[in-house]
């Protein structure tokens, strides 16, 4: 804990002097944030699928339902003085809420039924949102939402990103954790062994949905322009790649294979020249495929850093 | 009246083409429980092969099938060896998962400049269109050529899988692969030619869309694809007949709900479809109830 913590904090004295000095251009630094923002939404999946096995295919749709409810807000009453909190509220509370009503009908589908019901429910979601402008104007419809207020910064993303890293962490092993995991082994185990297999689900599911809300409010307030484009089904395949390659139900992985992800998309543009730019679509791909045949368990595994790891938490607990 | 007899129609038009995808879907799923993700993305590739053979090659139309059938029919097969194969004992999710990355990998590939470009193409004309009205309703040569072409194939693949030895094998593998093995089927091939023939019928389906709503680019694939995979379900996946009745009702609905409620929502009608299915009956129309073997 006490590591985590400290190691939070050395890289934000860092990121934030190379910002203030200028060191890294305003592009750089957008990059940097929404690193930070794909690793708060690709640990709400990992905490669905990997942890607790329920594979998902519309993580983007409650990425964009936090970000449309928070926005919203924020460009009604702008000026009103507790916005930022009330509008992050609601960023986590509009997705779990969702979550949780469609979860309970939903989650009772298993391996590819449920693949297969999530990811209509995320196309269902995204064509809600091309016709928002029906409700109300504000939000833009197809033609895509203007004027958010740009409220994400260094701080907010780090501080989000550091909740989000010791909650999943305390989470995953405490009893609910140890639940979820004996889940994802064996479901009709774990149910023949007490453990309440829906409750769980359900739980997990929400939380992990919550928790991509919370990722779309700082996606909204970093971009200040929202389009259903950005929610669509490819950006449920993406999370699922970091997951997946990071490795499912490992906290480490999913943070550097958000961090790599992160390089390969943004950060090569402004390396490539121009005519192999295409190509990097194509990396990702063939890495899932080759992941897949030679090490379907990810890069990480279920390995942690020993920030991650269960000991360093007993450990800072009795010093 | 005649307006709703003309949705039908489009209905049927757009039905028909959905069931040549949704049949690759079904049989494959039905032999290896695979959701084969890059099957839209095979329709795709059938629909360029179309155009690339009428309007850069100008190969005359009636050859156009079958090039584009066994093009597709070796991509299939070959996915099959390369990726499928050596995941048969995987758990289920890896498999879809590999079939998700093979459908990106052929959609972002295709992109490229040098394979078929990132823009949207217009599809050749290949022949004139004539109308024909009868009392109000209008059929144009399209239609009728995609419906005699549906139905040829249909009772192509009706012969193949019930009255030829192949066919027996297919089924006999789908029921069963472990004893199907014992009996001396090669299950390997049997899969590969599941795959090929699946493949050839998307590669039609993919001319007949282009020639149908006549615009391809290298995504279009996604869309027909996922909702051919809906009406599988709809029909119960893994059964043949099922798929083709689960195509059609896919077609009529997402034209009469267009024609009647919202073009905008129509996807939206065609997927809430899917989820009420999988909640009240994930075993489809034709399906029959299987219990979980613990």
């Amino acid at each position: 804990m006490k590591q985590l913590f400290g190691l939070l904090v050395i890289i934000y004295l860092v990121l934030r002097s190379l910002f203030t000095f200028g060191l890294i251009n305003p592009y750089g630094q957008q990059i940097v944030l929404y690193t930070g923002i794909i690793m708060i939404w690709a640990l709400g999946l990992n905490l669905i699928y990997g942890f607790s096995g329920q594979f998902s295919l519309g993580h983007a749709a409650f990425y964009g339902l936090g970000a449309y409810a928070g926005a919203l807000l924020t460009k009604l009453f702008p000026s009103f003085f507790a916005i930022v909190p009330l509008s992050l509220l609601v960023s986590l509370l509009i997705p779990s809420l969702v979550a949780f009503l469609i979860g309970i009908p939903v989650l009772r589908l298993r391996s590819d039924y449920l693949a297969i019901a999530t990811l209509g429910f995320g196309i269902v979601v995204k064509i809600l949102f091309d016709n928002a402008d029906a409700l109300t104007p504000k939000l833009g419809g197809s033609r895509g939402m203007l004027g958010i207020p740009k409220y994400t910064n260094l701080e907010i993303v780090f501080v989000f990103v550091g909740i989000t890293l010791i909650f999943i962490r305390n989470l995953i092993y405490s009893k609910y954790g140890r639940a979820l995991l004996a889940l994802k082994d064996d479901e009709i185990t774990a149910d023949v062994m007490g453990v309440s297999t829906m409750r769980y689900k359900v739980m997990a599911f929400t939380f992990g949905s919550g928790l991509a809300g919370l990722a779309g409010w700082l996606y909204a307030h970093l971009y200040t322009f929202l389009h259903p484009t950005n929610f669509e089904f490819l950006k449920s395949i993406d999370c699922l790649l970091i997951v997946v390659l990071g490795g499912m139900g490992s906290i480490t992985g999913t943070v550097i294979a958000s961090i790599v992800w992160v390089f390969l998309i943004e950060g090569l543009r402004s390396f490539l020249p121009s005519y192999l730019i295409e190509w990097r679509f194509i990396i990702y791909p063939l890495l899932l495929i080759m992941m897949m045949l030679r090490r379907p368990q990810g890069i990480f595994g279920k390995k942690e850093a020993r920030l991650f790891r269960e000991s360093s938490w007993y450990e800072s607990f009795k010093s | 009246m005649s307006y709703l007899f003309q949705q039908l129609l489009n209905g049927l038009q757009l039905g028909s083409v959905y069931a040549l995808i949704a049949l690759g879907y079904t049989m494959v799923y039905g032999i290896v429980r695979l959701i084969n993700f890059a099957h839209g993305d095979i329709f795709m590739v059938g629909a360029y092969v179309g155009y690339f053979a009428l309007s850069v090659y100008r190969i005359p139309f009636p050859l156009v099938f079958p090039l584009a059938m066994v093009v597709c029919a070796v991509l299939g097969m070959t996915i099959e060896k390369l990726v499928y194969k050596p995941l048969r004992f995987a758990p289920r999710i890896n498999l879809l998962i590999t079939a998700i990355g093979v459908s990106l990998f052929l959609e972002y590939f295709t992109s490229l400049r040098f394979v078929f470009g990132p823009n949207f193409l217009a599809y050749p004309q290949p022949f004139k269109i004539e109308r024909l009205n009868i009392g109000g309703v209008t059929i144009n040569s399209i239609t009728i050529m995609i419906f005699a072409i549906v139905f040829l194939l249909l009772l192509i693949l009706e012969v193949i899988v019930y009255r030829t030895r192949i066919g027996m094998a297919m089924r006999a593998v789908s029921y069963d692969k472990e004893t199907a093995s014992l009996m001396g089927i090669n299950v390997d091939n049997i899969i590969s030619f599941t795959f090929g023939i699946g493949s050839a019928l998307a590669a039609v389906g993919g001319i007949l869309y282009g020639i149908a709503y006549p615009q391809i680019h290298p995504f279009m694939g996604i869309m027909p694809g996922l909702k051919a995979f809906v009406a599988a379900v709809l029909g119960g996946i893994g059964i043949i007949k099922g798929a083709v009745c689960g195509a059609l009702i896919m077609g009529i609905v997402e034209v009469l709900a267009s024609a009647y409620i919202s073009s905008t929502l129509r996807d939206a009608i065609a997927f809430s479809l899917l989820i009420l299915f999988l909640l009240f009956k994930p075993t489809g129309i034709f399906g029959r109830e299987e219990s979980e073997k613990v």
